[in-house]
């Protein structure tokens, strides 16, 4: 009972595992390249929503700050910035008018997948050329027929 | 009549659209979600549809080779750059409170975050050109009907 | 506790995410499977917004279900239409290799933090921190821009060098002026 309560709070990492292996699944299983790259790209995405998923917050906001003036925000740190003239404590002192704390998701994990994802479809377009190459040297993209054509010029290599 | 008139007509239309809200959502990056990634992917796609519709050789003379490569080298530049600007002016590498002297507003941050994202936009847009142009100058001619 | 209708938004996005991603692993049509990726960004889009991350929705829809979405119908293009049928006995390895895995992580979920805690470990220390300094020290409202262009700028320099990489072994892999070209000259 205790393990169903358990689980019951951490559903959505349960879901997004599945989404993970998903994805791992086709990487493994399948020949086809074309297809393997699809897979490891849904692979991809399922961790980064496994990274935001961590980085929710309950009754939280987007983690973008209201502008200058009606304002929300901490208290006691939007008082303690005394160390900047006059703009930045008042920009500081208006978010700090409300007495009520707003809560923030936390803006660090959106910061690495942000990178993350411009960087994996940059990858993902260095892979999607070798598999273009590859198949315009052996003919075919699956991995079995390429294994096949290698040993047997390897074989043929060395029998001549 | 030009079976793709439609086409034609609408992306005429829309693809300056397309940039402008591109450079938008750059220069809004500071405000509202968005900022040199965003921007840098949406202004390519603007180049991708005129390609699309319009053909590669159009669009190769629009935004040719050598500024693609060009323009990619030279984001990574600028964003270098701005840290060597700063180192010059006296501060830590990319530390962008030296390049504006009024250091209550921090408008040596905003210029600093502008000029790195800039760079970042050029170097995403030219890459997805760039990967783009290689993709679709090896594509085998299909004739209408064999899709 | 009282019924929240956004979790039902969550579900049913989880459910489409879930049939999407199963539906992409069964297809053998290729063109098909490369459709249905971009189907899963744009849900997984979805889903980032309902998760309060609207920075990375805007960049998933973009890159993910736009220009993901042409470079892979592109490549499928150059090379083949259908895949080849999964043979037994490679499905069922490759299913023994998902289940241990899965099993791991499965095992590894019951330490995760509670979702949506405030208090965790990972909503706890420099996260947290970046949005009270923010105003103070950059003045910028968006605290995700303030963090990847400036708190953590060299991070951004390093992944701009390697976007900048990826097109350079692009355009050596495939050349820029294309095959039709090379022909002429001959």
């Amino acid at each position: 009972m205790v393990m169903v309560e358990l689980l019951a709070e951490r559903f959505n990492f349960i879901i997004v595992i599945i989404l993970m292996m998903t994805g791992l699944y086709a990487v493994v299983a399948t020949g086809n390249l074309v297809k393997r790259l699809v897979g490891l790209s849904l692979f991809q995405t399922s961790v980064f929503l496994l990274y935001i998923t961590i980085g929710k917050v309950f009754g939280g906001q987007p983690p973008i700050l209201p502008e200058y003036g009606g304002g929300h925000g901490e208290s006691d740190y939007g008082a303690a910035s005394t160390d900047h003239a006059a703009g930045a404590a008042e920009y500081a002192a208006d978010t700090a008018h409300q007495s009520a704390e707003v809560l923030y998701s936390n803006p660090l994990p959106h910061v690495l997948i942000l990178t993350a994802i411009v960087v994996g479809v940059a990858t993902l377009s260095v892979g999607l050329a070798l598999v273009v190459r590859i198949r315009e040297t052996y003919g075919t993209i699956e991995d079995e027929a390429i294994n096949k054509a290698d040993y047997a010029v390897d074989s043929a290599g060395r029998g001549a | 009549m030009n079976p793709h008139l439609v086409l034609r007509v609408v992306a005429k239309l829309l693809i300056p659209l397309i940039v402008v809200f591109g450079l938008y959502v750059h220069f809004h990056g500071d405000y509202s979600p968005g900022g040199g990634f965003q921007a840098g992917v949406i202004v390519a796609s603007a180049v991708i549809l005129y390609s699309l519709i319009f053909g590669l050789d159009s669009a190769k003379r629009a935004v040719p080779t050598w500024f693609v490569k060009f323009l990619a080298a030279f984001g990574v530049l600028l964003y270098g750059g701005t840290g060597v600007a700063t180192w010059l002016l006296g501060a830590n590498y990319l530390d962008y409170d030296v390049l504006h002297p009024d250091l209550s507003h921090h408008t040596g941050q905003h210029i600093g975050i502008i000029l790195v994202e800039l760079g970042v936009l050029s170097t995403v847009f030219a890459v997805m050109m760039a990967i783009f142009y290689a993709f679709a100058g090896r594509a085998p001619d299909i004739p209408e009907g064999e899709w | 506790m009282e019924f929240d209708w956004t979790q039902l938004l969550d579900y049913a996005l989880m459910a489409m995410l879930l049939a999407v991603g199963i539906a992409i692993v069964r297809l053998r049509n290729l063109f098909a499977a490369v459709m249905l990726m971009g189907v899963y960004s744009l849900l997984s889009a979805a889903w980032f917004v309902s998760l309060d991350a609207v920075d990375v929705a805007f960049t998933e829809a973009a890159v993910g279900a736009g220009i993901s979405t042409v470079l892979m119908l592109a490549a499928m293009l150059l090379t083949a239409r259908e895949a080849e049928p999964v043979k037994a006995a490679r499905h069922w390895a490759a299913l023994v290799v998902v289940s241990v895995a899965g099993a791991a992580l499965f095992y590894a979920v019951g330490d995760m933090p509670v979702y949506g805690d405030p208090n965790s470990p990972a909503n706890s220390y420099v996260g947290m921190d970046y949005i009270t300094s923010t105003p103070n020290e950059i003045a910028v409202p968006n605290v995700v821009t303030a963090v990847l262009a400036s708190y953590r700028g060299f991070d951004t320099f390093g992944e701009t060098v390697v976007i900048f990489a990826a097109g350079l072994g692009v355009m050596l892999l495939l050349g820029l002026r294309g095959l039709k070209k090379k022909e002429e000259q001959k």
